[in-house]
């Protein structure tokens, strides 16, 4: 028999991940939101400790589309998203690939709860086009998707289900650990879940909350114990973003990582971009979550070993 | 010398002394959050598991497993004496360490065993081995019950279930895997 890497399963998977883009963008337009398409290729990434980036030249394949995206808000554009495919270096596992599509979005004028409004109507949409419309079933559950989803703060996270507070886990470094292994797993298993305000030491490119400074205006979505999106009321003051790269770039030079300039294209724009919200949703795991799969290899054309 | 990236389902290392094979393995990368290798993991002396989760740039040492071919002897109280084919030497592996083997040790199998820091852990008994029915009820011509099995116990003790036809005295193969009658041995 021919060998195929396409049993008649994964064909039929990669035809609902068409219909399923095919309605994102759909969704987009409907909202009145501009598609853009910016360079994978950069000179300067983010400094992130835990994101490595591959090199292309002398230069660097995306991570995300985080830094164009913004520059195009700093010069008016006002609801933007991207599908496009992003790059990280030693990322492969069940939910991981090291490329892997990406769908980014942006709102000025807007903090990140026009985003959770945004994602409840976007993955209803997707699920239409899956064939499953106002539910998904994973891991033989039903998940609603009737909106409102569920709020869980990190603080409330780690209460419910950490084994001790935020504050401790941060202080003895089992922040991670705790959340892949006692608390991702039982996130979003009836209903979907934003898991809002991260110590603001993970705060990484969102603004503090306003009147609570310990947190930062992030939340990362869940469903079906995967996380699915990670989104900021973005941090739009260049000092403080200088601030924050050079002490993700020396936590990254600590650890024997290479330390990138600072973009500094990028933050010289940042001045200019009005109060915006910005999300980037794994793409391949919204289509794994949609129809099923228990994997992100069975929703992509080839996984890197099939190259 | 081990890395998180060597960490796969099967591979054998050595924790606090001891060998443990790795029985489930995931990469896990919280939100922004640093790469961690997710691992379940079975102690291969007590079988006792853990869960363990690493973080890049941990190492691990292997477990040296050794295989060594030996034919069993004979068994004192729990004790179990085996001879290396190589060497003749004499070795004792309690019952624990036997486990379900012990259903099919039959004077001078061959076996295969798994030998930790020259203790003997655990062994494998060939796939198929041939034992002698001890006891089973005849099989009554009409019965009735339509049972298409029975019980027998072969030389060892074991007690399978056998089609009808088997008679006390008869040779049987069994699959050591499943514990299950696999065939009739003509003699």
């Amino acid at each position: 028999m021919k060998h195929s890497p396409f049993p008649a399963a994964r064909q039929q998977r990669l035809r609902s991940r068409a219909l399923i883009l095919s309605a994102v963008r759909l969704f987009f337009s409907r909202q009145g939101f501009l598609e853009v398409d910016t360079p994978c290729r950069i000179p300067t990434p983010i400094p992130e400790c835990n994101i490595d980036v591959m090199p292309s030249g002398t230069w660097f394949l995306q991570p995300s589309p985080e830094i164009c995206m913004k520059r195009m808000l700093a010069a008016g554009f006002e609801q933007i998203y991207q599908i496009c495919h992003c790059w990280r270096d030693g990322e492969r596992g069940r939910l991981h690939l090291p490329e892997f599509a990406m769908l980014e979005w942006y709102r000025s004028h807007a903090d990140y709860t026009a985003l959770m409004h945004d994602c409840e109507g976007l993955v209803a949409a997707a699920a239409g086009a899956a064939g499953t419309p106002g539910r998904l079933l994973h891991a033989g559950g039903r998940i609603s998707l009737d909106s409102p989803w569920e709020t869980l703060t990190v603080r409330q996270a780690f209460e419910c289900y950490g084994g001790m507070v935020m504050e401790e886990a941060l202080d003895r470094d089992l922040f991670d650990e705790i959340m892949v292994r006692d608390i991702e797993p039982r996130l979003g298993l009836d209903k979907p879940v934003f898991l809002v305000e991260y110590p603001a030491q993970r705060g990484s490119l969102a603004r503090l909350k306003p009147g609570d400074p310990s947190v930062a205006e992030r939340f990362e979505l869940y469903i079906g114990g995967i996380e699915l999106a990670n989104a900021y009321s973005e941090l739009s003051d260049p000092e403080e973003q200088r601030e924050r790269f050079a002490k993700e770039r020396n936590l990254r030079i600590d650890r024997g990582k290479h330390g990138h300039p600072l973009p500094e294209k990028f933050l010289r724009d940042l001045a200019d971009m009005p109060p915006s919200a910005g999300i980037a949703l794994g793409l391949d795991r919204l289509v794994m979550l949609l129809l099923g799969a228990t994997s992100i290899d069975e929703v992509v054309a080839f996984t890197p070993e099939e190259l | 010398m081990y890395t998180v990236a060597d960490l796969r389902k099967g591979l054998k290392i050595t924790l606090d002394g001891d060998p443990y094979i790795v029985t489930f393995f995931e990469f896990a990368k919280p939100g922004k959050g640093q790469a961690l290798y997710r691992t379940k993991m079975k102690n291969m002396i007590n079988g006792s598991t853990l869960d363990r989760t690493y973080r890049s740039g941990e190492t691990f040492e292997p477990a040296h497993l050794e295989e060594r071919t030996m034919q069993y002897l004979y068994k004192e109280d729990t004790n179990y004496t085996f001879m290396d084919n190589q060497s003749y030497e004499q070795i004792g592996i309690s019952e624990d360490s036997i486990g379900d083997a012990r259903n099919f040790l039959i004077d001078n199998l061959e076996v295969e065993v798994l030998m930790f820091k020259e203790k003997p852990i655990g062994i494998t008994t060939p796939n198929f081995v041939n034992l002698r029915v001890t006891q089973t009820d005849p099989w009554l011509k009409g019965d009735t019950t339509g049972s298409d099995s029975k019980p027998a116990t072969v030389e060892t003790g074991y007690v399978l279930r056998v089609p009808p036809f088997i008679e006390e005295g008869e040779l049987i193969t069994i699959d050591t895997r499943t514990g299950e009658y696999s065939t009739r041995v003509k003699e």
